[in-house]
């Protein structure tokens, strides 16, 4: 689709070389920082208000804010031609790393995510999440667009592998959004309608097999989301609560502090997964309009970018974040309303904590990255 | 573009979502937020005190540690109850007591599990503490009866809820209350005395921990309650009773009120309330003088002589006899075509007597010879008016109404035809005539108005706090009436003789020296010679037990009666002497009250 823009849009780029401004030297995107600024701020209030008014949590929660900005500002002065060079080596160190992980895991009990280098903890996931549609990007700026069935079987290796190393740590949620970022680039790389809703039947044909994958808990989890009536203290209470919260917000919410359901702790996660609902009962319809509102500033601009882009590896790498940002958030406030099932995704750049904001913040100095050098690529 | 378009179409749904929940189910999720963010929790409503008629406080609150249990907090309760029997003294009993009511109350209720802790004990816990999760110490108002045993079978007591209470009280104004009133006063005015619940709006967090209070409805203490009890009285009566068994009811002739009454043996109510050990209760239950034994309501006792009084006046009121009608006693009577002999308690009888001389020397065979011509009907009737086997309507429950002799009485409960030598045993109160002293009090108070009749009661008044005063007023019955006003003075009169003849019964052991005018009968009721064989046989081996009881009912001052009062002494001849004891005491100059309430009581945990 953006495919077809590509030729159109290489005139007006050597028209804009003819000013650089400050933004452009210093690499960033303007209406990209303000948005994620506005996005943030908001963020820390309802956070400030579903900590129960802890100022260290949102002291803690600001300083890794301030750090995923640094690292979006450090990500943007890498030029798309670097990652593009060094797509396929992060992939591979990743995978690496994902293997290590699995096995250490296996080793310890339980679940293991981390590999701890003494200073700080690395999350291969993470890294994934942002090398897999790197890779994708990469391999299809090679091949001739719109792809073919045999590149589509190439890229299924690329994104089921990570995916299912860490399915297996366990941590669905991470790779059920890996997946979509990889889907995503095979979306805008132009996928047909056929091999798209033959993936859609394979997918459903999958479903009974999957069913037997889950572990216990995700099955109940599933399950709960069918009717989460049918255990109101246990699987189902997550749903249940949020809903209560959300909906006796009202249109124009109980008013900052006042929320009841968080702040009386009916509200389980209400600073992480379920911090959407606190924003929804105590700013009622018109909070979550205005805070989706923040959420799709930052998605269209993230569009904007990807339009504007020149090559193919770009394009399909912005895109990709664009998206992959769009539906971590859709499916956060789609659990957390009741629409999806409970999957453990946090909301980006609202929910306290989690390494995920750095991974987000990153792929966001991409976009600024992508944004900003377009210049040096045409003079 | 098609991605834009999906896009759209998405968070189209998340608003369409939004909006349905927020808009238009606002009100339903709205509820379910208050309700579970806010609680109703109970407060008892403070129980109403008792006062007697003076206001002497006679069942009090007063404040206690206790040592409540939260059965959903604790983790192993076998191990917790050892440890803390390390820290605090548990009595066997404590921790029956708690297990019982661990099965009747939910696992997040409070259990008290030892009611009262001593200062060294609450110290002691306080410090080791933090070993014993889902234990705690509350202060709590516990029922406490400073008297102890003096009004124990006045008052009743308070004891904890027990399952069938449950069934029949209202669930929610007991919400929050363990006690009950389960015998005596106690029970009989529980509503009054209980009070209605109030409630806090708590705040609570999802695990139900209280935040803070929203609101706070009190409820409504119960009302003091004030006794026509005269507790000086009531303790004379007992300092004269001591090591007797029996019983004493004094009654204020003129209104119904009842003075005193007094059941002796009794028992310390406030080990009802503490909890009694199932070993303790039965050892009260089997004792041989029947401490928990209520002998003034419950007790049924022969009539015996003191029933001559009332065939009198029934025997001048149907014409069968006359104040001047004098018979010949020489100690035997006879009924025609009958070869049973009955005899007079004196051997050879009185020689000539008139129906006062019957009266004052209780003269049996008078009173033979007047039944056989009076019929048992007549006889009958008279009880019956005096309200004889009937229940007084006193205000407390458990009152027994003994039983009126007749023959259709005797066939539906022996299925035995009615003969003429019953109606001859009626007449000296014997057979199977029964009543209860209050019945007795009762009935003698009626003689001293000279047929005016009012229902014994117990309640004189009651005040909610802050609320004004509301006295309750007497029940008159309807009025016994003679054919001449006069055959009340015959009778009263002879009654006065018994005491103040010389030939009178009661003559000698009253003594002299009194200021004031009395009117009274005595009566024995025999248990070796004529009556009760299974006793006999039963108690053959001790002969306290054989000892007739004796019975004394009077009035005095005769002309403007104050005081009434039916004596019973079991397996003693004191009746009389207790007598003289109350009315000095009720008449004369009160002397101070015999005895001190216990203002700090001891029981710690036995």
């Amino acid at each position: 689709m953006l495919y077809e823009h590509r030729k159109s849009r290489l005139n007006t780029t050597v028209h804009d070389s003819a000013h650089r401004s400050f933004w452009q030297l210093i690499h960033i995107d303007g209406p990209l920082l303000a948005f994620l600024i506005l996005l943030c701020g908001a963020g820390l209030l309802v956070l400030f208000s579903a900590s129960n008014q802890k100022v260290h949590s949102i002291e803690y929660q600001g300083m890794r804010l301030v750090l995923a900005f640094a690292v979006m500002l450090l990500f943007a002065q890498i030029s798309p031609f670097a990652l593009q060079r060094w797509a396929p080596l992060i992939y591979a160190v990743g995978l690496i790393m994902l293997t290590i992980v699995l096995v250490f895991g296996h080793i310890g009990k339980g679940g293991q995510r981390w590999i701890n280098l003494g200073l700080m903890r690395i999350q291969p996931s993470e890294i994934m999440k942002l090398a897999v549609p790197m890779l994708l990007a990469w391999y299809y700026h090679k091949v001739d667009l719109p792809i073919r069935f045999k590149s589509v079987l190439i890229a299924l290796p690329i994104i089921l592998v990570p995916a299912i190393l860490i399915a297996k740590q366990p941590d669905l949620s991470t790779a059920i959004l890996l997946m979509t970022a990889g889907a995503s680039v095979l979306f805008l790389a132009g996928l047909s309608w056929q091999i798209i809703a033959s993936c859609l039947a394979l997918l459903t044909a999958c479903v009974p097999f999957a069913w037997y994958l889950l572990y216990d808990y995700q099955r109940q989890r599933v399950l709960t989301f069918f009717d989460p009536e049918r255990d109101p203290l246990g699987a189902g209470y997550h749903i249940i609560q949020s809903k209560i919260a959300i909906g006796s917000g009202g249109i124009f919410g109980k008013g900052w502090l006042n929320g009841t359901q968080s702040n009386l702790h009916f509200l389980p996660e209400h600073t992480t997964d379920f911090i959407f609902a606190v924003c929804g009962e105590e700013f009622g319809f018109v909070g979550t309009l205005i805070l989706i509102m923040l959420y799709m500033l930052v998605v269209f601009r993230g569009f904007y970018i990807t339009m504007n882009a020149q090559d193919t590896f770009s394009r399909l790498l912005a895109g990709s974040i664009t998206l992959t940002f769009f539906i971590s958030f859709f499916i956060n406030m789609g659990m957390v309303t009741g629409l999806l099932p409970v999957m453990g995704i946090p909301l980006p750049l609202v929910s306290y904590g989690g390494s995920s904001m750095v991974t987000v913040m990153a792929s966001f100095g991409i976009l600024m990255s992508i944004q900003t050098h377009r210049k040096l690529v045409t003079t | 573009m098609l991605a834009i378009v999906i896009i759209t179409i998405l968070i189209g749904m998340l608003i369409w979502r939004l909006a349905y929940l927020q808009i238009y189910k606002n009100l339903m999720y709205t509820t379910l937020s208050t309700k579970n963010a806010i609680d109703l929790v109970p407060i008892e409503p403070t129980r109403g005190l008792i006062y007697d008629r003076n206001g002497v406080l006679l069942a009090e609150n007063i404040p206690v540690f206790s040592l409540d249990i939260i059965p959903q907090q604790v983790t192993n309760l076998q191990r917790t109850l050892a440890g803390l029997s390390r820290v605090v003294e548990l009595s066997d009993s404590d921790i029956s007591q708690f297990r019982k009511q661990l099965k009747q109350h939910r696992r997040f209720d409070e259990i008290p599990l030892k009611l009262r802790l001593s200062e060294a004990e609450v110290a002691r816990f306080t410090e080791n503490q933090y070993q014993f999760p889902g234990v705690l110490i509350k202060a709590r108002l516990m029922r406490h009866y400073p008297y102890g045993e003096s009004f124990s079978h006045v008052l009743g007591y308070v004891g904890r809820i027990n399952t069938q209470e449950l069934g029949k009280i209202d669930q929610i104004n007991y919400s929050a209350s363990h006690y009950i009133g389960k015998l005596g006063i106690e029970k009989f005015y529980e509503t009054e005395l209980h009070g209605k619940v109030g409630y806090e709006e708590v705040e609570n967090d999802a695990s139900g921990k209280p935040i803070r209070i929203l609101k706070k409805t009190s409820g409504t203490p119960g009302k003091n309650l004030y006794l026509t009890i005269d507790s000086g009285l009531q303790l004379a009566i007992e300092n004269a009773m001591s090591n007797l068994r029996g019983a004493v009811v004094a009654i204020q002739p003129k209104t119904g009120q009842v003075l005193a009454m007094v059941s002796q043996p009794a028992y310390d109510p406030n080990v009802f309330v503490v909890g009694i050990s199932q070993k303790d209760y039965q050892a009260l239950q089997q004792s041989d003088t029947k401490p928990l034994y209520d002998r003034a309501l419950r007790g049924a006792y022969p009539l015996a002589s003191t029933i001559k009084p009332y065939l009198a006046l029934q025997g001048l009121n149907s014409g069968a006899t006359t104040p001047d009608y004098t018979i010949f006693d020489n100690g035997i009577f006879k009924l025609p075509n009958n070869s049973r002999i009955w005899h007079d308690w004196v051997r050879n009888g009185h020689g000539k007597v008139n129906l006062s001389r019957a009266i004052f020397s209780s003269c049996d065979v008078y009173f033979y010879q007047l039944s056989s011509k009076m019929g048992i009907k007549l006889m009958d009737d008279v009880l019956d008016e005096f309200g004889f086997g009937t229940l007084t309507g006193i205000d407390l429950d458990g009152e027994l109404k003994g039983v009126v002799a007749s023959p259709a009485w005797k066939l539906k409960t022996r299925g035995l035809h009615w003969f003429p030598g019953d109606t001859t045993n009626s007449s000296i109160g014997q057979g199977d005539m029964q009543a209860t002293p209050l019945q007795m009090a009762s009935a003698v108070a009626t003689i001293a108005t000279r047929g005016h009749r009012y229902i014994p009661f117990l309640l004189l008044g009651d005040q909610e706090p802050r609320k004004e005063y509301v006295t309750h007023q007497p029940t008159q019955l309807n009025v016994i009436a003679m054919r001449d006003p006069k055959y009340w003075d015959v009778v009263i009169k002879a009654m006065q003789n018994v005491i103040a003849s010389p030939q009178g019964t009661a003559y000698g052991r009253f003594g002299n020296g009194y200021a004031y005018t009395v009117a009274g009968k005595t009566g024995t009721a025999a248990l070796s010679r004529r009556r009760i064989p299974d006793e006999m046989d039963k108690q053959q081996s001790v002969p306290e037990k054989l000892r007739d009881h004796h019975l004394f009912i009077a009035f005095a001052p005769v002309d403007d009666p104050k005081i009434a009062i039916a004596i019973i002494t079991e397996n003693s001849n004191n009746a009389i002497e207790v007598a003289r004891a109350i009315f000095d005491y009720y008449l004369g100059n009160k002397p101070h009250v015999v005895r001190t309430p216990q203002i700090t009581p001891e029981h710690n945990g036995t």
